[in-house]
């Protein structure tokens, strides 16, 4: 075991990590910790841009984009986070045109801007050109332009270095506090001890949960995981975002900016079916309306296809230059999985499990909360593994990336800031006990459960059953499956039983984790009886915002260092959490 | 050692099995270079049958492989479509993306053959240490470069000059036309087509102003001029980057000084 100390630890290589670290490393001595080599990272597979009010090409302002946020969020988001992001958005985007990232320019050299789902102009009269973007592969500019500019600095990445705990210590006020973390190197097997005075979680999603999803393989939850074995609770996890349009059988994403460039979705009588469920935006309603709207279709037998079991989403209408021009690397996508040439012929299109909306509760200075108001101090959170909450039931298409400048961002200074005028705390004695207990448990089990059965069994059942359309019978269902799981994985085995880039071992640990958050996801779901945002209940369509307007917040019991392997949690207990209200009272959410 | 399995490969649907359902699966069979530094001193085959269809990609092979009958086997991956970069592989000799490889577009009435990328160390089976591929790659200072004062917004360019580096910008440093180069095989200190593709990125962008420094450093005897064209490079991005014609265009401006 080797021992490194650092002010500032950033768990995570992706927008948010990158963009924290460049702030944090020019104050203060950063480590970046990254499963990934940075550039592997999703922020990568983000295509259709970023919104800034920067009134490039039409009237616009923040205050717009603030409503926006809120009203696609369906209220629960907390408006003064949403605030602070729809200001700060502007000088982000800047902040990035300055990093050198290579935006399309409108005819007078600035940076374009073009409509995307659920951004209108004044408060919803009609869909706005907000997004700025750099074709159809913005996240793989953002993610370029941030790396480039982490070379650029300096900054010290440990790559392929997998973050398995958390440590926590009691400081001289008594309080428990941020003392480092425990990483797992994967080329040599070795675990690493990292003191530092702050931690910042940028870990990304968990969309791996489910079976059909546009994210990476490596989107396991880790952070969140981490974190929640060590009894930091969890916010508003039962809100999953599925994206509309993912293309039919794989998931792989289809950006919005399809829409946005004026593709429409029909069905299998070539009906533009969104005039019905929306009939002022249309095809550029938000996420959860339009994920739902098409299941809608297809579940009442106007799907196309042989199996009547997708949409189609059309782009013929266009001119091809238009779509190489702006859409060329979704239409290729189109082309290389399905062998659909988009110019010519609709897409099959279903939706698609993509983005997390809960995850690690923060205030606006993403400082990690332990409860509905304390903070955990040294820990930091930023990006979709954090809930601050922007996104609030649905996150409108954008935001994501907006999200990870602005409060990675925030994430760097505030670290930095808290390493400096803070002492390291004491590492707990024997700090990489529970994760060399938990990886050696599985490494050397001779027989017992497949990783790949137990992972197939709990995507199957949240596909099948916690996905757009939820019941009380459906999450019991899946609840009953995860129990069995659990169990099952006490005894999770695999092959290889080596030291180097040991990936069947990693597999075993994600899954973990993976089934730890498809819990705490259907409970939150389960007790959630109303409808609001991503969270559709067929045994409780309305929104409540009497018993509802509140965040969740799970809690289970922190896990001992003498435990063998990790255990899951016996129970997980909900709370609530108010939401913060400052300027838009809940109104009837139409389009 | 082989075996056979059902197809039960995750990321797919129900109702892409549906889907699948209309088209006929079939058996491939896939020899991999396998080599564990913890018991093996060189490399070797093993080979593998598995069940595929039309929609497959190698990678969904692999999976399989790992998932339901050797999970020993190692390589990277993470998004499996094309755009994070990590599963580079030499496949039927060529080096491609296995995410983005089609199995009924490598002919699998034939054994396909599977293998690291080359030139760079292998660490385990397709896992290549990428450390000398990204040093490369930071010596080029791909980063933008400007002197002066910075504007209170966006530096303006047009879409013309925009689209002077558009094809570069493309580069998801998968290390599959560096990999693809003879020159860089033989000597691994040539910076390789990657590098050279991100210092094309900078140098044709008119907002930097660090060209003359990077094109000194392309100008080294392990710079552009090692290039023979071959093509290698070309025909090897997953991207479609016109790889070769960038480190011509790189070569036309150290001798013109135009840029």
């Amino acid at each position: 075991m080797q021992t490194h100390k650092y002010d500032v630890v950033i768990v995570g290589a992706g927008g948010a990590g990158m963009r924290a670290a460049l702030e944090s490393s020019t104050r203060t001595r950063t480590a970046v910790l990254t499963k990934l080599y940075p550039t592997r990272s999703h922020t990568g597979a983000a295509q259709g841009g970023m919104c800034a009010a920067l009134a490039n090409v039409e009237e616009d302002n923040w205050e717009w984009h603030t409503f926006d946020t809120v009203k696609g969020g369906d209220y629960l988001v907390d408006q003064d986070a949403a605030e602070i992001m729809c200001r700060e958005a502007i000088d982000a985007v800047i902040d990035l045109e300055k990093m050198g990232l290579p935006f399309n320019r409108t005819p007078e050299g600035k940076i374009d801007q073009r409509r995307f789902g659920g951004h209108t102009r004044n408060h919803g009269e009609a869909a706005v050109r907000r997004s700025c973007f750099a074709a159809d592969r913005t996240g793989h500019m953002i993610l370029q332009t941030l790396y480039q500019n982490c070379v650029k600095q300096g900054v010290e990445f440990y790559n392929e270095f997998y973050v398995l705990d958390l440590l926590m210590n009691t400081g001289a006020d008594g309080v428990e506090h941020t003392a480092g973390v425990v990483a797992y190197e994967l080329a040599t097997g070795e675990l690493h001890v990292f003191q530092a005075k702050s931690v910042v979680f940028a870990t990304g999603g968990t969309g791996k949960v489910f079976k059909t999803t546009s994210n990476a393989h490596t989107l396991t939850g880790d952070g969140m995981g981490v974190a929640f074995r060590r009894g930091i609770p969890l916010e508003d996890m039962e809100f999953f975002q599925f994206h509309p349009t993912g293309l039919a059988g794989l998931g792989i994403l289809l950006s919005e900016a399809a829409r946005g460039e004026g593709g429409i979705l029909r069905n299998a009588d070539g009906e533009r079916f969104m005039e019905r469920y929306a009939p002022t935006i249309k095809d550029l309603a938000p996420r959860d309306i339009v994920a739902r709207s098409m299941a809608n279709e297809v579940r009442e037998g106007r799907g196309a296809g042989p199996n009547k079991d997708y949409v189609l989403l059309d782009l013929t209408h266009l001119e091809p230059a238009h779509i190489d021009a702006k859409l060329p690397d979704i239409t290729e996508f189109a082309r290389t999985y399905l062998g659909v040439e988009p110019y010519t012929e609709p897409v099959p299109v279903y939706p698609t499990a993509h983005y997390a909306m809960g995850g690690v509760p923060t205030n606006v200075e993403t400082e990690v909360l332990s409860n509905n108001t304390d903070v955990v101090p040294g820990l930091f959170a930023a990006g979709e593994v954090a809930c601050v909450s922007v996104h609030g039931s649905n996150r409108l298409g954008t935001n994501s990336l907006l999200d990870i400048n602005v409060f990675g961002r925030r994430a760097g200074i505030a670290a930095a800031e808290y390493a400096a005028n803070a002492p390291y705390v004491d590492l707990p004695a024997n700090p990489s006990t529970f994760v060399e207990a938990m990886v050696e448990t599985i490494r050397t089990r001779d027989s017992g459960e497949r990783v790949a059965d137990l992972r197939r069994a709990l995507q199957e059942t949240m596909d099948r059953n916690v996905q757009v359309f939820r019941t009380e019978a459906s999450m019991k269902e899946a609840l009953g499956v995860i129990d069995e799981l659990k169990e099952r994985y006490a005894n999770v085995v695999v092959q290889d039983k080596g030291k180097r880039y040991n990936t069947d071992l990693l597999e075993a640990v994600e899954l973990g984790f993976l089934i730890e958050l498809a819990e705490v996801i259907t409970l939150g779901a389960l007790a959630r009886k109303e409808s609001r945002g991503g969270h559709f209940r067929e045994d409780y369509e309305a929104r409540d915002d009497v018993n509802f307007m509140r965040h969740t917040m799970a809690y289970r019991a922190p896990v001992t260092d003498d435990e063998l392997g990790p255990k899951f949690a016996d129970e997980v207990r909900l709370d609530y959490k108010p939401v913060t209200v400052t300027r838009y009272q809940p109104m009837e959410r139409k389009y | 050692m082989t075996a056979t399995t059902t197809d039960t490969t995750a990321g797919k649907t129900g109702q892409d099995s549906a889907k699948a359902g209309a088209v006929p699966s079939f058996t491939v069979t896939l020899k991999i270079a396998r080599f564990n530094p913890e018991t093996d001193t060189e490399a070797h085959w093993e080979t593998y049958q598995v069940t595929s269809h039309a929609t497959d990609r190698v990678l969904d092979a692999l999976h399989q492989i790992k998932w339901d009958q050797d999970g020993s086997l190692s390589f990277r991956r993470s998004c499996a479509h094309g755009v994070c970069g990590s599963d580079a592989m030499r496949i039927n000799g060529k080096n491609r993306l296995a995410c983005k490889t089609l199995i009924k577009d490598v002919n699998p009435d034939k054994p396909i053959t599977v293998e690291p990328i080359k030139g760079l160390p292998v660490e385990k089976d397709l896992i290549v240490d990428m450390e000398p591929f990204f040093d490369a790659y930071r010596e080029v200072m791909p980063f933008l470069i400007t002197n002066g004062n910075e504007p209170t917004r966006e530096r303006i360019q047009s879409q013309a000059d925009r689209d002077r580096f558009d094809d570069t910008t493309k580069c998801i440093l998968c290390a599959a036309c560096t990999t693809s180069c003879p020159v860089f095989w033989n000597d691994g200190q040539y910076f390789g087509p990657a590098a050279i593709v991100n210092a094309h990125r900078f140098i044709f962008d008119t907002r930097d102003e660090g060209g003359a420094q990077r094109l000194e450093i392309l100008n080294d005897k392990e710079g552009v001029w090692r290039c023979r064209t071959t093509f290698n490079c070309t025909d090897a991005c997953p991207r479609g980057i016109q790889v070769t014609q960038a480190i011509q265009e790189v070569k036309r401006a150290l001798l013109t000084s135009r840029f």
